[in-house]
């Protein structure tokens, strides 16, 4: 063995995922000096694993400006990342299964109003004429034709090369097992191979920033969740849209390919860093995807598989500055929703490094809700309350 | 009541191959009652394979040759468990996951949940491909699928057939479909002559199973079938018209060479079948005779699962004898573990002929190694992943311009391994391309995770949580 390597660099990165990797392609763009470390492969954890649904109807009309701002950077995606990624603005199709169900679309369609997300009710007669294929259990929906669908597999590494080929230093394979602040700067080690000396660092490590927030003093309620996912054999096209129910359950989309790709439920970790589909949720998405594509019934599922997902209870994300460390930002726990807004989130932070502040606003993600609401149990989360935080 | 009062459930066996019955047959010779779950609808494995009950019996001569005796005592033994085990033919486990099998039934298009508190596991092999240009022309079948097609359909797969590849089975098979009297036009090894005289020493450990091998080769040579060795198969050619097999192409080192045929039976030995190992969470590691990573086990086949055990070509080739020692060594394992006095010189001594064939298998490598330059040949256009479409061309490119340097990754970016197969056909072939693309050696790419189905199910069988059916007494 050679010596530690060491590098001096303006920001050091953990994590390569999607939010690390376009946060480390943001500053690279500003002429900021990057160093990422990732553990593993930058795009191999939940950024690479994920549904693939890039939507921003029914998110929390707190995250849409937000998503907003990562809709414009995926209607550029090929010049940004130099890939298409297989994303298409497909439409992403949110399906009522009652009375009930219409009305509180409806209701999202009123509240997000401000936002041009373009929702356009569909009652039950049209979609049988449109979509004969869906099942009789829907009776209507809202459609967001702008929302679409990517392959997270090609998009979240894509990033991360895109990043590089910027001139930011990635080291994949390279975990970061020490952390600290030494009054002047940030130095992180990854074993006895790397460590990088700087004056910013942001926090990106997925399910697994909660060790790195708590170091310093920030001990959030961080899980993880491991959202189930399936993909049939390729079955002849029939579907452009991406679908989601109201209230959750499941979520399906059809790729070019012609495999759907279908999630739905909840996964069990194997041990910290993997998970696998869960047997009765696999049986619970076989059957609502019978329910909702009869078509679908003799076609095979050809594979199953998880993530490890870090999750808020308020199911917001901690985007911001750290509390108690200047020059440290976080940005994780995504909640299951974090593919469509990870590029945006990335340019958030990297804004917060060079500025200090974010032009998109942000304060709903403040980690200080945590501390507030620690000081005095009924303070009020930032959760939008009125919308059920589902995945796509 | 010794053992059945031990474990509150009866062990499973998966597998009804040489290494699963043997097993069976160890339990129940100490008073337990297993659970045999078996994909095929017949019990026999792979190698004694039996053709449906509907198909007029044809005699074990016929269908085994040299294996007959063996064959018909394996299936005797089994026939004689067959009242003393709960036994699930036409049964695929397609998930392991917290003490229970999830079990998909054929016939009645059911699913079940079986329990275990242990486990064998004898989920044997298939076929080792490494494709030629020209092999998913109708016509090309593997060497194992081809010996199904004979023993279990009763039919050829063409009236004039070339063999392809390196391996035991190569000569086996070729000798076999010329006995059932089918025209074989060639044998053709990529193996030399020199290497398998340069293994002779090491095979003769094993002086009963060279025998035979040394007579199929004399058999085929007297019967005036051409044998080659040394060749590099080129492609296989293929009638524009019929769109099916016309040939065959290769180069035996100095210059290029056809043959016409109608069909072609090629592969390169054999692969394990270790996703149910993988589910159950045991441990891999890369094994050089093989080349391949296994699930690692001890001498008497248990894995790195407590309750866990593992024999039989499932964790390694070892062929077919060495299954029914395996198994019954596995057995003899899960036994004591739970408390059961065994044998134990009876253990040791399986143990030392399991360790004997070490050596032999060693010089089975020696004698028909895999072409380790296949790689380096494989054209751009190439078709590796056949559900994908995916060519060398393909994981080249993805490895030049991604920097894909392991397997998972290279599944990922280029869709190779993400069809109906899910990488168990041409998983090894993508290693190997992987591999030499990076200049690794090929145990550094790594392996493809698993994850369930096993194999695909059907989406309305799927639906229903499976019903526990106890397994136990
Ligand atoms: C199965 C599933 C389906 C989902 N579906 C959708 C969807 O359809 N739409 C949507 O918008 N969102 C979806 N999500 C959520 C979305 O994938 C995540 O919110 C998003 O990918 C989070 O990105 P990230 O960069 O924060 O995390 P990750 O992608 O997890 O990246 C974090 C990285 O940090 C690395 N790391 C951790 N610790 C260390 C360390 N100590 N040293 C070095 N590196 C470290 C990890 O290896 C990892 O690569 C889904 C998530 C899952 C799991
Ligand atoms: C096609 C083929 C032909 C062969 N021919 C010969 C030959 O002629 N001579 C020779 O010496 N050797 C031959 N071999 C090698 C020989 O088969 C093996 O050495 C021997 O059969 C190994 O026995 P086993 O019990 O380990 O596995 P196998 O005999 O392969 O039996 C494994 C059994 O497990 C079942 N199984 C696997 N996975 C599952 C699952 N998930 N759920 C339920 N059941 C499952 C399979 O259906 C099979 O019945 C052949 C191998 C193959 C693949």
């Amino acid at each position: 063995m050679t010596g530690r390597k060491t590098l001096r660099t303006d920001v050091a990165i953990v994590g390569g995922g999607i939010v690390g990797a376009s946060a480390a392609l943001a500053l690279r763009k500003m002429g900021i000096g990057v160093v990422v470390l990732e553990r593993d492969l930058c795009g191999s954890r939940s950024s690479g694993v994920n549904y693939g649904g890039v939507r921003r109807q029914g998110r929390p009309v707190s995250q849409l400006p937000l998503a907003q701002r990562a809709h414009r950077i995926w209607g550029n995606l090929r010049e940004t990342i130099g890939t298409d990624g297989e994303y298409l603005r497909s439409g992403h199709f949110k399906i009522a299964r009652s009375e009930a169900d219409m009305a509180s679309l409806e209701q999202y369609r009123t509240k997000s109003r401000d936002f041009d997300l373009g929702l356009e009710l569909i009652s039950a007669a049209r979609l049988r004429e449109r979509c004969p294929w869906l099942g009789t259990r829907a009776v209507g929906g809202s459609l967001c034709a702008e929302d679409g669908q990517a392959n997270p597999r090609l998009v979240s590494p894509a990033f991360a090369l895109a990043a590089q080929r910027a001139g930011a230093q990635i080291f994949e394979r390279h975990k970061v097992d020490e952390v600290m602040h030494d009054g002047k700067g940030f130095l992180l080690r990854s074993g006895n191979a790397l460590e990088v000396h700087a004056p910013a660092l942001l926090n990106c490590a997925g399910a697994w920033s909660g060790p790195i927030a708590e170091y310093f003093g920030e001990a959030v309620p961080l899980r993880s969740s491991h959202p189930v996912m399936a993909v049939t054999e390729p079955v002849p096209h029939f579907m452009d849209w991406s679908l989601g129910v109201e209230g959750g359950g499941i979520y399906c989309r059809q790729v070019a390919r012609g495999n759907l790709v279908l999630g739905g439920g909840r996964g069990f970790a194997l041990d910290a860093d993997r998970a696998r589909a869960d047997r009765d949720a696999i049986a619970t998405l076989a059957a609502q995807a019978v329910e909702l594509l009869p078509t679908l019934r003799h076609a095979h599922f050809i594979r199953t598989w998880s993530g490890t997902e870090g999750n808020l209870p308020d199911h917001q994300p901690v985007l911001g500055p750290s509390r108690t460390t200047p020059g440290l930002f976080h940005g994780f726990g995504f909640s299951g929703a974090g593919f469509q807004i990870g590029p945006a989130a990335g340019e958030v932070l990297a804004e917060l490094v060079r500025d200090g502040r974010s032009s998109t606003p942000i304060e709903s993600f403040s980690i200080e809700r945590f501390f507030a609401a620690a000081a005095n149990e009924e303070a009020p989360t930032t959760a939008d309350k009125t919308t059920t935080p589902t995945p796509p | 009541m010794t053992a059945a009062s031990s474990s509150a459930l009866q062990p499973v066996i998966v597998g009804a191959g040489p290494a699963g019955v043997r097993a069976a047959e160890a339990l129940v010779a100490h008073g337990l009652r297993p659970v045999v779950i078996d994909e095929a609808s017949r019990a026999g494995g792979q190698i004694y394979r039996r053709p449906p009950a509907s198909l007029a019996e044809r005699s074990a001569n016929v269908l085994y040759g040299f294996e007959a005796r063996r064959a018909d005592a394996v299936h005797t033994a089994f026939d004689a468990l067959r009242e003393r085990i709960d036994y699930r033919p036409d049964s695929l486990v397609w998930n392991a996951q917290g003490g229970r099998l999830d079990v998909l039934h054929g016939p009645t298009r059911s699913t079940s949940s079986v329990p275990y508190g242990q486990l064998i596991v004898a989920t044997g092999a298939t076929d080792r491909v490494l494709p030629v240009p020209g092999w998913t022309l109708p016509g090309v079948y593997t060497l194992g699928g081809a010996q199904v097609a004979l023993k279990f359909q009763g039919c050829a797969i063409g009236q004039r057939v070339v063999f392809m590849g390196t391996g035991p089975l190569l000569y086996l098979v070729a000798y076999q479909y010329a006995k059932a009297g089918a025209k074989v036009a060639a044998v053709l090894d990529t193996s030399r002559f020199a290497d398998q005289l340069a293994a002779t020493p090491a095979m003769l450990r094993q002086p009963a199973v060279f025998a035979k091998g040394v007579y199929y080769v004399a058999w085929l040579r007297a019967h005036g079938v051409a044998l080659h060795g040394g060749v590099r198969p080129l492609r296989v050619l293929g009638d524009v018209a019929e769109s099916r097999v016309a040939g065959v192409a290769w180069h035996d080192g100095r210059e290029e060479h056809t043959l016409a045929c109608d069909a072609v039976g090629f592969g390169y030995a054999l692969r394990s079948e270790t996703q149910l190992a993988d589910l159950l969470g045991c441990r891999f590691e890369f094994a050089p005779l093989h080349r391949a990573h296994l699930p690692v086990r001890d001498a008497a086949g248990r894995s790195s699962v407590r309750g866990v055990y593992l024999a039989g070509d499932g964790a390694g080739i070892m062929g077919a004898d060495a299954a029914e020692w395996a198994g019954e060594r596995a057995a003899l394992a899960l036994l004591a573990d739970s408390g059961v006095a065994v044998d134990t010189a009876r253990a040791a001594m399986l143990e030392g002929k399991l360790h004997k064939l070490g050596a032999f298998r060693q010089g089975l490598e020696r004698a028909f190694p895999v072409p380790h330059d296949w790689a380096a040949h494989a054209p751009d256009e190439l078709v590796v992943c056949r559900c994908e479409n995916i060519t060398a061309g393909t994981l080249r490119r993805t490895v030049a311009e991604q920097g894909a340097d392991e397997m998972n990754r290279l599944k990922a970016l280029s869709r190779v391994g993400m069809g109906r197969c899910q990488g168990r056909m041409c998983g090894v072939a993508a290693a190997e391309i992987l591999a030499h693309a990076t200049g690794q050696p090929v145990q550094q790419v790594g392996r493809l995770r698993g994850q369930a189905p096993i194999k695909p199910i059907p989406i309305h069988l799927a639906t229903t949580a499976p019903s526990t059916e106890g397994a136990g007494a």
